[in-house]
C-alpha cells in the first residue's frame, strides 16, 4: 500500500511540475471564461436595429410591444401561413407568433428566424408578455376581491396566483422552408461543453497513461521497478496518479473560471432586479464595483434592452445547478477516466514505441468519437431511445451523459449509467493488468489481437 | 549453507518450455555465474527469483525457509534491459527507486549521500538523467541496486556496455559487496570473468540445466590431460620418440621453435612425457592445455544440441 503512495505521488509530481501542465491550468480558464463572457458582452452590444413582425391571434398583445432603440416591432394582419412563407422575402428579423389559446389566457408564443434568436430579444418578448399577462391576472384577481368581499385579502396568495411564466420557443426556419427547432438554452451550450470537456479529459489523460508506461518501458526502467512492486501496483499507480493531476487540472480550472467571470462581469453594468438568492449574490458583487451605482428609469430603454440581455444570460447561467453538474462531471470523468485509463495503460504495455498504438487506439477510441458525433441526436432528443442507450452504455456513457445530464434525466437512469460504468471499470482494469503484466516484459515483438488473447488468458 | 535454492522449477510460456525442472542453489557468500546461450531461460529464472514472473512448478526457498513477496527487499536486481527516467533528477530518481525497495526516506536519503560521495556524484543529484553520459547513468543503476543492502544480489549482463575503466570499477564493487556478506548471481556470456569471478556457475541449455558446480571442480572434470609443448635442436619425427599410447594432436612451428599438442592416456602423468623429450629436444616450454570455461561452454552445448538433434 505504502507503495502505491509512493508511485502515486511520483507520477502526480512529475506531471503536475511540467510547463504544460502549468500552461494549460492558466489557459483553460481563460478559454472557459470567455465562454460565459463573450455571450454577456454580445448580449450587452446588440446595436443593430431588428424588425421583428407580430402576429398576436389573442389580440391581448397589440401594441403592447414598444419599439427600443434596436427592436422594431410592427403587427401583421394575415394568417401565420402566409407570413411564415413571406418571412425570408420580408427581410425581417424574426416573426413573432402568438397563438390563440383555449383558455382566456395565453402561456406561450413562438418566434420564427432564420437562424439563432439574438438572447435579449427573446428576453424583451418575454418580459413584455410577462409582464402583460400578471397585469391581466392581478386585474382579473382585484375584480374577484372587489366582488366578493368575505374573503380575506392575502397578499401573498394574490402575488403566487399572479405568477406567470410564459414559454417562448424559438422556431429556425430554414432555406427550404423546413422547420426546425433551434436552442438558445444553456442546457445545449453546456450539455455540449460538459460532453466535449470530458471527452476531451479522457483522452488526453488517458493517452498520458499511455506515454507513461510506453515511457517506462522504452526507457527500460520497468524491470527495475517491478522487482520492488507488483506490476498491477505500478499500473493502478500511475492511473490514479495520472488521474488525481486531471482532477487538480479540473477543480482549478472551475475555480479560476468562477473567479475570472466574477471579476469581468462585475465591470458590467448589472443591477438586481431579483431573479434568486445565487444571482443577487453575483449582481451585489457587481454593484461593489460598480462607480455609479444608480437605479436606472424605467423610461431607458437601451439600458433596459442591454440589462435584460446581461440578465438572461446570468438568469440561465443560475437556472444550471452547478453543485449537481459538477458533481457528475467528476464522477463521470474519474470513472470514464479509470476505466479508459486501464486500457489505455494495456496498451502501452503491449506496444515498444507509440507508433505501434495506432491498431489498438481504433477501437477504444471509436466509442468515444461516436459519442461525440452523435452529440447533436443527445441534443435534440435527450430523452429518446438513442440518448438513453448511449447514456447507460458505459464505453459511451460519460460523454453522453454528461451531455444530457443539463436537460434532466430521470435519477434512476443516472444510478443505472454509474453502476454500470464502475462495474465495467473493474472489468477493464482486470483485463488490462493481465495484458499490461506480460506486456511490459516483451520487447521487439509485434503484438497482434490473437497475441493479446493468449495473454488474457495466462 | 544456501542462501536460495530452487527445486523443480518449471516454466512454460504458451507452447514453449522456458525452464525444466531446474534444480539450482547458490551457497551464501559466494558468486555464481548463471550461463547459457541466448534464448536458454536465464532471464526467466531470474525473473521468478525476483518473484516478478511466478514458476507453474517447484519450490524456492530463501534462507532456509520458503521465498516469501517481502523477500524481494533482500534481492537487489539490475537487469540486462536497464534504464532510468531521463526526464527525473537523477537525486530525486534514486530516492523514489530506494524508497520503492524499502528505506524509509531519512534512510534513503542518508545512504545515497554517502554513495554519492564514495562514487564522486554529489554534482550529479540535482541533473535530469538524460544530462548523463552512458557510463554515469550505470553508475547511477548499480548505486541503486546495491542501495538496499541486500542479502542477494543479482547481475544480469552487469559488463554489457560498460567500458573497461568502469567494467573494471564494477568487477571491484562486485567483489566488495561479496566480501561484505552478500551473495552475487550473475547471468553473462562473458566467459573471461566467470573464470575471474565465478565461484559456482550453472550452464542452463534449453531450459535444462546441464552442468554446474564449483567452477574448478568443473574445470577437472573437462580435463584432457593435453600439453603444449614447445622445443627445438630435434629435426626427426616427434611420434618416433613419443610411447604409442601418447598422441600428437597437432603440430606446428612458430620462427624457430617447433610446437606440439600432446595427449597423454589417463592413467599418465606428465613427468612420463617430459623424461621422454629431455634426451632428445631442447623444451622451452611445458603447459597443460587447461580447458577454458568457454570451451566447456561450447563443448557442452553443442553436445547437448545435438543430442537433442539426434533424439529428434
Amino acid at each position: 500500500m505504502n507503495k502505491i503512495i509512493l508511485i502515486i505521488k511520483r507520477e502526480y509530481l512529475t506531471r503536475v511540475r511540467k510547463k504544460t501542465f502549468i500552461v494549460m491550468t492558466i489557459l483553460g480558464p481563460l478559454l472557459m471564461a470567455a465562454i460565459v463572457i463573450v455571450p454577456i458582452y454580445m448580449a450587452t452590444r446588440g446595436n443593430e436595429l431588428k424588425t421583428v413582425a407580430v402576429i398576436d391571434q389573442t389580440g391581448i398583445f397589440f401594441g403592447k410591444f414598444k419599439d427600443t432603440d434596436n427592436i422594431k416591432f410592427h403587427y401583421l394582419s394575415s394568417d401565420i401561413g402566409s407570413a411564415k412563407s413571406n418571412f425570408r422575402k420580408s427581410g425581417e428579423y424574426a416573426l413573432l407568433f402568438i397563438p390563440r389559446t383555449e383558455v382566456s389566457i395565453p402561456s406561450n408564443a413562438i418566434i420564427y428566424a432564420d437562424g439563432n434568436v439574438a438572447m435579449h430579444i427573446t428576453s424583451y418578448i418575454r418580459n413584455v408578455m410577462t409582464k402583460q399577462v400578471e397585469d391581466m391576472k392581478l386585474e382579473a384577481k382585484l375584480k374577484d376581491i372587489q366582488s366578493d368581499k368575505s374573503n380575506p385579502i392575502n397578499v401573498e396568495d394574490i402575488l403566487r396566483s399572479v405568477k406567470t411564466v410564459i414559454d417562448v420557443n424559438t422556431i429556425k426556419i430554414t432555406d427550404e422552408g423546413k422547420e426546425e427547432k433551434s436552442y438558445t438554452e444553456i442546457s445545449m451550450v453546456l450539455g455540449m461543453f460538459a460532453g466535449i470537456l470530458i471527452y476531451f479529459f479522457i483522452f488526453m489523460f488517458g493517452a498520458q497513461v499511455m506515454r507513461g508506461v510506453i515511457e517506462e518501458k522504452t526507457n527500460r526502467i520497468i524491470e527495475v521497478i517491478i522487482s520492488s512492486v507488483k506490476p498491477f501496483q505500478l499500473m493502478m499507480g500511475k492511473i490514479i496518479g495520472v488521474g488525481m493531476v486531471g482532477l487538480t487540472q479540473f477543480l482549478l480550472w472551475v475555480v479560476l473560471t468562477f473567479g475570472i467571470v466574477t471579476i469581468v462581469t462585475s465591470t458590467f453594468n448589472v443591477h438586481g432586479t431579483g431573479k434568486n438568492p445565487a444571482q443577487q449574490t453575483i449582481l451585489a458583487n457587481a454593484a461593489k464595483y460598480n462607480p455609479d451605482n444608480i437605479p436606472f428609469p424605467d423610461s431607458a430603454s437601451v439600458k433596459k434592452t442591454q440589462n435584460e440581455g446581461v440578465n438572461e444570460v446570468f438568469e440561465a447561467i443560475n437556472s444550471v445547478n452547478f453543485p449537481v453538474m459538477i458533481g457528475a462531471f467528476v464522477f463521470f470523468f474519474l470513472f470514464g477516466y479509470l476505466m479508459y485509463g486501464a486500457l489505455f495503460a494495456a496498451i502501452g504495455g503491449a506496444v515498444d514505441s507509440e507508433s505501434d498504438t495506432q491498431q489498438f487506439m481504433l477501437p477504444i477510441t471509436m466509442p468515444l468519437i461516436l459519442s461525440i458525433v452523435m452529440m447533436q441526436y443527445f441534443i435534440q432528443d435527450p430523452t429518446g431511445q438513442v440518448s438513453f442507450w448511449f447514456s447507460v452504455f458505459p464505453l459511451t456513457a460519460p460523454v453522453a451523459m454528461m451531455i444530457r445530464i443539463p436537460f434532466g434525466v430521470p435519477y434512476w437512469q443516472v444510478a443505472l449509467s454509474m453502476s454500470l460504468l464502475v462495474l465495467t471499470f473493474l472489468g477493464t482494469t482486470w483485463m488490462a493488468a493481465k495484458i499490461y503484466r506480460t506486456g511490459i516484459l516483451m520487447y521487439g515483438k509485434k503484438v497482434n489481437y490473437r497475441e493479446l488473447w493468449k495473454w488474457l488468458r495466462y | 549453507m544456501e542462501l536460495f535454492s530452487a527445486l523443480n522449477i518449471s516454466k512454460q510460456f504458451s507452447g514453449h518450455k522456458a525452464l525444466e525442472k531446474v534444480n539450482i542453489s547458490i551457497p551464501e557468500g559466494s558468486i555464481f555465474g548463471l550461463l547459457g546461450p541466448n534464448g536458454a531461460g536465464k532471464t526467466t529464472f531470474i525473473r521468478i527469483i525476483n518473484q516478478i514472473i511466478a514458476p507453474d512448478e517447484g519450490q524456492l526457498f530463501f534462507n532456509g525457509r520458503e521465498l516469501r513477496p517481502n523477500d524481494i527487499f533482500n534481492i537487489g536486481y539490475l537487469p540486462e534491459e536497464r534504464g532510468l527516467y531521463k526526464k527525473m533528477s537523477v537525486g530525486e530518481q534514486a530516492m523514489y527507486l530506494a524508497q520503492l525497495k524499502g528505506l524509509s526516506k531519512q534512510e534513503a536519503h542518508k545512504r545515497l549521500v554517502f554513495w554519492f560521495d564514495k562514487f564522486d556524484m554529489r554534482s550529479w543529484w540535482n541533473k535530469k538523467v538524460e544530462e548523463l553520459s552512458k557510463g554515469m547513468q550505470q553508475k547511477v543503476q548499480f548505486l541503486i541496486t546495491i542501495i538496499h543492502e541486500p542479502k542477494l544480489l543479482i547481475f544480469d549482463e552487469p559488463f554489457s556496455g560498460f567500458d573497461p575503466i568502469n567494467a573494471s570499477m564494477l568487477k571491484d564493487e562486485i567483489i566488495a559487496q561479496k566480501d561484505k556478506g552478500a551473495t552475487v548471481i550473475f547471468s553473462t556470456h562473458n566467459m573471461a570473468s566467470v573464470e575471474e569471478l565465478c565461484d559456482d556457475i550453472a550452464l542452463i541449455n534449453n531450459a535444462k540445466v546441464v552442468l554446474d558446480g564449483p567452477v574448478r571442480n568443473i574445470k577437472k572434470t573437462y580435463k584432457t590431460n593435453t600439453f603444449e609443448i614447445s622445443f627445438n635442436n630435434f629435426q626427426g619425427a616427434l611420434e618416433s620418440i613419443l610411447p604409442p599410447a601418447f598422441q600428437i594432436i597437432r603440430e606446428w612451428k612458430d620462427h624457430d621453435l617447433r610446437m606440439a599438442g600432446i595427449k597423454i592416456p589417463a592413467d599418465a602423468i606428465p613427468n612420463q612425457l617430459i623424461s621422454t623429450l629431455l634426451p632428445n629436444v631442447i623444451l622451452h616450454s611445458f603447459t597443460e592445455l587447461v580447458p577454458s570455461m568457454n570451451d566447456i561452454f561450447i563443448k557442452v552445448v553443442t553436445e547437448k544440441n545435438s543430442e537433442t538433434i539426434l533424439q529428434a
